[in-house]
């Protein structure tokens, strides 16, 4: 875990059309690292080539190397479900499986990845619910279905679901585009506390949100990522015009 | 306008409630104990029953989803998934096309495929005629019903680090599960009165069931064997067997109805 992820020369397209160019860029391990820029920069696709998601829509094709534990998740011989396990993601829209409970929502990626044993279940989706700041709210309703929940309970239950398999790296993307700002506060704050074990690459369309909770910010803008470093000095000292541009809202 | 198409929708309905009112006018007074647990009287005697007919309808429905349900559902569970232009299209308008083909062209080609090589009629052969019927139906409701679930649980389901065929099997059926049941009843519903089908396959039998290798009786062929004799007692029983067919036919319907009601408010 000490090396995070490193991406060089990433390359992705939908059928003829090329979303991402040439991206460099270096994940700090146990830290959050934010990627903002306007809708179609190509945010969204680019942490979806961390987990190898994107490739699962017809049509689409990535290039490049993403090193993650020194190892090349895009190289031949491994297998995207593996990589799947280690780099967990958590979605713009909460996605419970509507015909699941709340505890078989969270147990879903446990029990499917082979474990069958009661007790090791019980005891991760409880870690799980924990660390996902959720456990008072719904220790008392496991066995009610899991798109019961508010919103931000059904996105924290996803990102229990996600933590309940273990993964070293956490993608998150817009994760609190569809909640209210409360539900917002509360997973802003679930993000600073994950850090500590994890590391975290959040998607995010609001700059102040990636001024709150990330070390260091990527600026995508077309394709390409224009400007890459710690936070604040991204926010207040942009080296790039076009970087000063969004973030002072001329544009985007 | 309202009134034209209240009437329309009346006469939708009204060949059901005429069916169903001369059914038991003409049907329920033979409907006693005897029919449900007798087999029929030798030619003459007045009495005996269909319940060989009953049971035999039963077991060839049984035969039939056997055969047509997991094919027609993994069918349609490729055919939804499917990435490959071509051969879902043409699999598709080939399931569109046997769906038009005449059951009795389909027990002709049953006939061909099981009763030749066995040289005898069977429940087999019966089970497969039917079986075929289904096909296109269970096939075509099990893609909608796959393809209405949303790609964001598939796609949560991925990201868990779960391989695709699990994915599919332990979130995509389950969530359209109440589709697919729906499916497999209304096609269960279709093939239980067919009657052509059947003639030259299951073949019709005046005894209790005696292996799937052998001719069996079923409740469309006793019905037409009986309509078709000159005897008044016979003309009642088929009146009977008919209503005890329909009746059938409108249970199965009604847990199909059932099903998708209980389901749909948990998966929205």
């Amino acid at each position: 875990m000490a090396d995070g992820i490193s991406v060089t020369k990433l390359n992705a397209w939908f059928g003829p059309s090329h979303v991402l160019c040439d991206i460099d860029l270096a994940v700090a391990p146990r830290a959050v690292t934010a990627i903002i820029g306007p809708s179609g920069c190509g945010k969204s696709t680019f942490i979806r080539c961390l987990n190898r998601m994107h490739e699962v829509v017809p049509g689409a094709r990535v290039v490049g190397t993403v090193l993650q534990e020194g190892q090349d998740i895009y190289s031949p011989g491994v297998d995207p479900v593996e990589v799947r396990r280690r780099i967990g993601m958590v979605f713009q829209k909460p996605n419970p499986f509507p015909t699941m409970t709340v505890f078989d929502n969270v147990a879903a990626g446990v029990r499917l990845g082979g474990v069958r044993d009661r007790a090791i279940l019980n005891e991760r989706v409880e870690r799980a619910l924990h660390a996902a700041a959720l456990w008072d709210e719904v220790k008392d309703r496991l066995a009610k279905p899991g798109a019961g929940l508010s919103g931000g309970q059904q996105q924290r239950l996803c990102i229990a679901r996600a933590l309940a398999v273990e993964p070293e790296v956490l993608l998150m993307d817009e994760p609190c585009s569809a909640l209210d700002p409360i539900a917002t506060a509360r997973i802003e704050e679930l993000i600073l506390e994950l850090k500590r074990d994890l590391t975290i690459v959040i998607v995010t369309h609001n700059m102040q949100q990636a001024a709150r909770v990330a070390d260091a910010t990527g600026f995508f803008l077309l394709g390409e990522l224009v400007e890459f470093g710690p936070t604040s000095q991204l926010f207040t000292k942009p080296v790039d015009k076009r970087t000063e541009d969004y973030i002072t809202g001329r544009f985007g | 306008m309202a009134v034209l198409t209240a009437a329309a929708a009346g006469a939708v309905i009204l060949p059901l409630v005429l069916i169903f009112g001369f059914l038991l006018w003409q049907g329920a007074s033979a409907i006693n104990v005897d029919f449900f647990t007798h087999l029929p009287k030798p030619v003459g005697e007045v009495g005996g029953g269909m319940a060989n007919a009953i049971i035999g309808t039963l077991i060839l429905l049984g035969l039939a989803s056997l055969l047509g349900l997991p094919i027609g559902i993994l069918g349609g569970v490729y055919l939804a998934e499917s990435r490959d232009r071509r051969l879902p299209w043409i699999v598709r308008f080939l399931a569109d096309v046997l769906n038009g083909v005449p059951s009795i062209v389909i027990g002709i080609f049953a006939y061909t495929l099981v009763v030749l090589p066995m040289r005898r009629f069977s429940a087999v052969a019966g089970g497969v005629a039917l079986a075929v019927i289904m096909l296109p139906i269970v096939v075509r409701t099990t893609e909608e019903m796959v393809r209405l679930v949303p790609a964001s649980l598939r796609e949560a389901g991925l990201a868990l680090g779960v391989p695709e065929w699990k994915v599919v099997l332990r979130v995509v059926l389950p969530t359209a599960r109440a589709g697919i049941v729906t499916g497999a009843m209304v096609a269960v519903a279709r093939v239980a009165g067919e009657t052509a089908p059947l003639l030259f396959t299951a073949f019709g039998n005046r005894f209790w069931h005696q292996g799937l290798d052998q001719p069996i009786a079923a409740l469309p062929l006793q019905i037409f064997a009986y309509a078709i004799a000159p005897y008044d007692d016979w003309h009642r029983q088929a009146w009977a067997g008919a209503l005890v067919l329909i009746v059938l036919v409108l249970v199965v319907s009604l847990m199909a109805r059932l099903v998708t009601r209980g389901r749909v408010g948990a998966v929205r």
